[in-house]
C-alpha cells in the first residue's frame, strides 16, 4: 500500500535541511520506480500525485510521463483526473510523447461523461501540440455545437488554441462563432467573443466577414443589456454585471470598428452610454472604462466622443491609485499622435510623474513626454528631462540621450541655449550621445561668429572640470583648437544677450596648454580624442604667443612612435609643417563655417538622402582620412537639421595667403558661400559625379586636388606646396572623352597679364546641354619660362566643378609650349544661370611667386 | 493572452504555476527566479503593473502569497487585476478561509479549480457559483 500524499507532503516539510529533504525526495522516488515498474494500478494515481509533488518541489521526474498516459486510459474518473494532471504539468508541445496521448485524448473527446470530455478539452486547450490540434480539431469543432454548455465554452477555448498552433483551420471555426453569441449562458458567451477576438487578430478577412455578418448590432445589444441590466447574482463584481465580459466586448468592438466608419457609428451610442454609466470608484469599473476609452480612439468615432474619453484620461491622470495613472499614460501616449492639443493640457500632471518613485510610471511619462515637446514648451521640458537624466538609471539612459539631442536640435529657440544644452547632455550622458551630435555641435559653432567666445568659454570649463567622456573631449579639444585665441583674449566681448550665465573667465596659454597635455597623457583617452587634442595643440601655434612653440613642438613629437597609426602620421605630418613657417599659419588658419548644406547638395546629387541613411560610409571614411580637421570641413554625417543657418565664414580673419579662402570664399553671383570643390572631389562613390563619365574613384580623389583636397590624406605636407600641385596624373587618368569628340563652343579669353594667356575653350558633350568641358589653355609670351603654375577654381553653388590634372606645371617661355587643364562643370539651372568660374593662378616668374585671381563667365547662352 | 500564472510566497518559493507556452524546465526556473526578484523589490504602493521581457507582469498580494499572471502588452492590465482576484475569491471559498498550506496540500485541487477558469491563456468562467458547482460535482464522482 503506498503512502498517502498527504504524509509525503508531511515529511518533506519537516525536513530541516536541503540535504535531507534530497534523501526523502530520493527515498521516495525509487519506491514510485519500483511500483510503477511492477505496473500497479490500484496505486498508480497516489503514486503520480506524489510524483507530482516532487516535481513541483523542482526534481526531476521525466520517468513519470508514461505513467500518466496509462491513467489516462483508464475508466475510473480519479485515475483520469490525476492522469490528465499529470500530463499539463510534465509534459508541454515540444515533447515528443505528447503524441501518443492523442489517440486517449480523441476518445476522451467523445466520451459520454462531460467531466472526461472536459478534461480533455482542457489539456487540449492547454498544451496541445501542432499535431494533435490538426488531428483533434474535427472532434472539437463538433462539440462546439455541443448541447452542453460547459462543453461548448470548453471547446471555444480549446479552439483559439487550435487556432493559434494551425492556422489554416481558422477558416473551419469561424462559421461557428456567430451561433455562439447568441447563447445565454455567459460562459459560454464570454468563451465565443475571445474566440472572436483570437480569429479577428489573426486574420483581417474574418473582421470583414464579422463585418458583414452584422456581427456589431448583435454586440452592441447585448452590452447594453450588461450594463443597463438590474442586479445579477451570478455575475455580479462589485456592482457590475460579469465586467469580464463587457471587457470582451469592447475589445472585439474595438477590432471590428477600426477603420470602418460604419460600424463605428453603430457603436457610438454604447460607447457613449458605458462611458458615463461606468462607476469608477473601483478597480473594476475603471477596467471597463480603460477599454471603453481604448475603443472609442481607436475606431471611427465622433469627436464628442473623442474628447470624452481624453476627458475620462484626464481624470485616470489624476487619480491617487497608480495604477490608474499607468493606465492612462498608457493609453495618452497611443492617442497622442491623433489628438495632440488635448494631450498638452495635462502636459504638468505628466511632468509630476516623471518624479514618481515608481519606475513603471516614471517610464511611461518619459516616453509620453518625448511625444510633447515642441517649440513652445522645450525650454520646460528639457529641463525637466536633464533633471531626470542626472537620477535616471542605466535602463533609460541611451534613449533619453539621444531623444533629447534630437529634440534640442529641431526645437532649440535660441543657438546659444542649443548649445548649453548639448553641452550638458553631454557631460551627463557622455557615452550614449549619438555620433553626429559633437560634429552638429561643431558646425553650430564654427557657422555663429557671436557663439565662439561664448562656446569656446564654456566648453574649456567642462573639460577642466570632466574629462571622462570622450564626445565632449573631442568637441571641447576642437574649439580650444580653433578658438584658442579667443579664449585666452584679455578683453572678452559680453554678450548683453547673454541667459543668465554671462561667464568670463581667465585663462592663459599655460593652462590651455597644460590641459591639452594632461588629456594627451590620461590613460582614459581614446585614441580619437587623442588625435582631436593634437590638431588643437597644431592650431595653437598659430594662435598663441611663440613662446609656446617650442612646447607644442615638443609634445607632438613624443608621438612620433606611437603605436597608434593616426597618432603617429599626425605628429610626424605636423613636426614637418614647422619647418614650413611662411605657410603655417595660412594653414592653420580658423575654418570655414561647416555647412551642412553641402552634404545636402551632395545628397542631391546622389540620391535624396535623408538623416537616417546618413551613410555609415561617411563616417568610416572620416575615420580613414583620419583627423584632416585642416582640410576637411565636413565633419560629420549629412543632416536634414537646417537650424543652423549658414552664414558668410570669417573671411576677413584670414591672410593674404590663405590658400583655403579664395576656393571657399562667397563666389561672386550668390550669397550663400558654396565650397562645391569640397563635394565634388570627396571620398564619395562616383555616383556623387555630376557627368556620366566613369571616372575611377581614384581619378576623383587625386584628379581634383587643385581643389584643395580633403582627400589627399596620403600626402605629407612636406610635399611641395602640396594643394597647389597636381600629382603624377600617371595614377589618376581622367578619360576625357568629351574634349576630343565634341565640337568646339566657344572660346573666352580669361587671364593676359604678364605675359600669360589663359584662353578656356568650352565644348559640350553630345546629347548633355547642362555639361560643360572647359579646356584652359595656358601660354607664355615671356622669355623666360614660369614655373609651379597651377590654377584652382571655384563656382556658385548652381553648379558642380570637378577639375582634371593639369597637363603639366612649367609654361615654357617664348609661346613655345602650352599647360592645358580640363575643368568640368554640370549645371543644375542650365539655360536659366549661367557659368561663372572665379579661378585663382599661381605661378613663380623668375623666382618670384605671382597670384591672382579672375573671374569668368560663360555667355548664358551656352 | 496569459502566458503563464504564478503564485509564490515572499521568500520566492513557488505554490503553484502554470504555463500555457512551452518553456523548458531550466527556463520555466529562471522566470520563476526572476519574476520573484522583480516583484519582491517593489513597495505595496507601486502600480500592481511591471513590464518584464517582453510580457507585462499583473500582480497582485494577497497575505503571503504573491499572485502573478504574464500577459501581453495588449490585454488590459485592470482586468487580468480582476481576474485575479476572481480566482482568490472562488479558492477561499472552496477551502474556506484558505491559507497557503491549503495551497501546499491540496495542490491538484487547485490545479483543478485553476482549470476550471482558465483555459489555453483566457479566462472561461467568471462566475463563482457555476465554477464551485463544478468542483463539487467533479469531487463527487466515484
Amino acid at each position: 500500500m503506498a503512502s498517502k500524499l498527504r504524509d509525503l507532503i508531511k515529511v518533506v516539510r519537516s525536513c530541516k535541511t536541503a540535504a535531507e529533504e534530497r534523501a526523502v525526495v530520493a527515498k521516495e522516488c525509487a519506491s514510485i520506480r519500483t511500483y510503477f515498474k511492477d505496473d500497479d494500478t490500484d496505486n498508480r494515481h497516489r503514486n503520480v500525485a506524489k510524483l507530482l509533488y516532487i516535481h513541483m518541489l523542482g526534481y526531476s521526474t521525466h520517468f513519470g510521463q508514461m505513467e500518466c498516459l496509462k491513467l489516462i486510459v483508464s475508466q475510473h474518473y480519479t485515475d483520469k483526473r490525476i492522469g490528465y494532471l499529470g500530463l499539463m504539468l510534465l509534459l508541454d508541445e515540444k515533447q515528443e510523447v505528447l503524441m501518443l496521448a492523442t489517440h486517449s485524448i480523441k476518445n476522451d473527446l467523445n466520451h459520454p461523461n462531460q467531466f472526461v470530455a472536459g478534461l480533455a478539452l482542457c489539456s487540449l486547450g492547454n498544451i496541445s501540440s501542432q499535431g494533435m490540434a490538426r488531428d483533434c480539431a474535427p472532434e472539437v469543432e463538433k462539440l462546439l455545437a455541443s448541447s452542453n454548455s460547459y462543453i461548448r465554452k470548453k471547446a471555444a477555448l480549446c479552439a483559439i488554441r487550435i487556432s493559434r498552433k494551425a492556422p489554416d483551420l481558422m477558416e473551419n471555426f469561424v462559421t461557428r462563432t456567430k451561433t455562439l453569441l447568441t447563447e445565454r449562458n455567459h460562459g459560454v458567451l464570454l468563451t465565443g467573443v475571445s474566440l472572436m477576438i483570437e480569429l479577428c487578430e489573426m486574420s483581417h478577412e474574418t473582421i470583414v466577414y464579422y463585418r458583414k455578418q452584422q456581427v456589431v448590432p448583435v454586440l452592441v445589444r447585448l452590452l447594453k443589456n450588461l450594463v443597463l441590466s438590474g442586479y445579477a447574482p451570478e455575475h455580479d463584481v462589485s456592482g457590475i454585471t460579469d465586467p469580464f465580459l463587457q471587457v470582451k466586448i469592447l475589445r472585439l468592438l474595438r477590432l471590428l470598428g477600426k477603420g470602418d466608419p460604419e460600424s463605428s457609428d453603430q457603436m457610438n451610442d454604447i460607447l457613449a452610454q458605458v462611458a458615463t454609466n461606468t462607476e469608477s470608484t473601483k478597480n473594476v469599473g475603471n477596467s471597463i472604462l480603460y477599454e471603453s476609452v481604448q475603443t472609442i480612439m481607436a475606431i471611427e468615432s465622433e469627436g464628442g466622443l473623442k474628447v470624452m474619453a481624453i476627458n475620462i484620461l484626464g481624470r485616470f491622470l489624476l487619480n491617487r491609485d497608480n495604477n490608474i495613472r499607468y493606465v492612462a499614460l498608457n493609453t495618452l501616449s497611443k492617442v497622442v499622435s491623433s489628438d495632440l492639443q488635448a494631450v498638452q493640457r495635462h502636459r504638468n500632471t505628466i511632468v509630476d510623474c516623471l518624479k514618481d518613485p515608481d519606475v513603471s510610471i516614471r517610464r511611461r511619462a518619459l516616453d509620453l513626454i518625448y511625444s510633447l515637446v515642441n517649440e513652445s514648451n522645450i525650454r520646460i521640458l528639457v529641463r525637466e528631462l536633464l533633471n531626470f537624466l542626472l537620477i535616471s538609471d542605466a535602463q533609460f539612459r541611451p534613449e533619453l540621450v539621444a531623444k533629447l539631442c534630437m529634440v534640442t536640435e529641431k526645437y532649440s529657440p535660441s543657438k546659444r541655449w542649443h548649445v548649453d544644452t548639448i553641452l550638458r547632455v553631454m557631460s551627463i550622458g557622455g557615452a550614449f550621445v549619438p555620433d553626429d551630435v559633437p560634429n552638429n555641435l561643431i558646425g553650430l559653432i564654427s557657422a555663429n561668429t557671436e557663439l565662439q567666445s561664448y562656446a569656446v568659454q564654456k566648453l574649456y570649463l567642462a573639460i577642466t572640470q570632466d574629462s571622462q567622456h570622450q564626445h565632449l573631449l573631442q568637441v571641447g579639444l576642437w574649439c580650444v583648437g580653433e578658438f584658442g585665441d579667443l579664449l585666452v583674449a584679455t578683453d572678452k566681448p559680453n554678450d548683453a544677450k547673454g541667459d543668465d550665465e554671462n561667464i568670463s573667465i581667465s585663462v592663459s596659454e599655460v593652462d590651455v596648454l597644460n590641459l591639452i597635455e594632461a588629456v594627451l597623457r590620461d590613460p582614459l583617452t581614446t585614441t580619437s580624442t587623442k588625435q582631436y587634442g593634437l590638431t588643437a595643440l597644431m592650431k595653437l601655434t598659430s594662435r598663441f604667443s611663440t613662446q609656446h612653440v617650442q612646447r607644442i613642438k615638443n609634445t607632438i613629437d613624443t608621438y612620433k612612435s606611437s603605436i597608434h597609426v593616426e597618432l603617429q602620421q599626425r605628429s610626424c605630418e605636423y613636426s614637418q609643417l614647422f619647418k614650413w613657417d611662411q605657410i603655417r599659419p595660412g594653414v592653420l588658419d580658423r575654418m570655414p563655417a561647416y555647412e551642412k548644406g553641402e552634404n545636402d547638395m551632395i545628397g542631391e546629387v546622389a540620391a535624396p538622402t535623408t538623416t537616417s541613411s546618413a551613410p555609415a560610409p561617411s563616417s568610416a571614411a572620416t575615420d580613414l582620412l583620419g583627423g584632416m580637421d585642416m582640410f576637411d570641413t565636413r565633419p560629420g554625417q549629412p543632416n536634414n537639421n537646417r537650424s543652423a543657418q549658414p552664414q558668410i565664414p570669417a573671411q576677413p580673419v584670414q591672410s593674404g595667403l590663405d590658400l583655403l579662402a579664395d576656393i571657399f570664399g562667397p563666389s561672386p553671383t550668390t550669397s550663400a558661400p558654396a565650397p562645391t570643390l569640397a563635394p565634388t572631389s570627396s571620398y564619395k562613390p562616383p555616383a556623387a559625379q555630376p557627368s556620366n563619365n566613369s571616372v575611377n574613384l581614384l581619378g576623383d580623389l587625386l584628379g581634383d586636388t587643385l581643389a584643395p583636397t580633403p582627400s589627399s590624406s596620403s600626402m605629407p605636407l612636406g610635399a611641395d606646396l602640396p594643394i597647389a600641385a597636381a600629382p603624377a596624373p600617371s595614377i589618376a587618368q581622367n578619360p576625357n572623352p568629351s574634349s576630343a569628340s565634341t565640337p568646339q563652343l566657344i572660346t573666352i579669353n580669361g587671364y593676359n597679364k604678364n605675359g600669360i594667356i589663359i584662353n578656356f575653350d568650352a565644348t559640350k558633350p553630345p546629347g548633355q546641354a547642362h555639361l560643360t568641358a572647359i579646356n584652359a589653355v595656358t601660354t607664355n609670351s615671356n622669355n623666360f619660362p614660369i614655373q609651379n603654375y597651377s590654377i584652382q577654381a571655384a563656382v556658385p553653388k548652381h553648379l558642380k566643378i570637378q577639375i582634371a590634372p593639369a597637363s603639366g606645371n612649367v609654361v615654357p617661355g617664348g609661346n613655345g609650349g602650352k599647360v592645358t587643364q580640363v575643368i568640368r562643370i554640370a549645371n543644375s539651372m542650365q539655360g536659366q544661370k549661367a557659368i561663372v568660374l572665379r579661378v585663382k593662378i599661381d605661378y613663380t616668374a623668375n623666382g618670384t611667386p605671382v597670384t591672382d585671381t579672375i573671374d569668368v563667365s560663360f555667355p548664358p547662352s551656352l | 493572452m496569459i502566458h503563464y500564472i504564478l503564485v509564490q510566497n515572499r521568500q520566492g518559493k513557488t505554490r503553484l504555476s502554470k504555463w500555457y507556452d512551452p518553456y523548458d524546465d531550466i527556463e520555466k526556473r529562471k522566470l520563476q527566479t526572476e519574476v520573484h526578484r522583480l516583484i519582491n523589490s517593489r513597495e505595496s504602493k507601486f502600480t500592481n503593473f511591471v513590464e518584464f521581457r517582453n510580457h507585462k507582469v499583473v500582480y497582485r498580494r494577497y497575505a503571503g502569497l504573491f499572485f502573478m499572471m504574464v500577459v501581453d502588452h495588449k490585454d488590459n492590465e485592470l482586468s487580468c487585476l480582476e481576474a485575479i482576484h476572481l480566482f482568490v475569491e472562488v479558492l477561499d471559498a472552496y477551502f474556506g478561509n484558505v491559507c497557503e498550506l491549503d495551497l501546499v496540500f491540496n495542490f491538484f485541487k487547485v490545479f483543478s479549480i485553476l482549470d476550471e477558469v482558465f483555459v489555453a491563456g483566457e479566462i472561461m468562467e467568471t462566475s463563482k457559483p457555476v465554477i464551485l458547482n463544478r468542483i463539487d460535482q467533479m469531487d463527487n464522482l466515484p
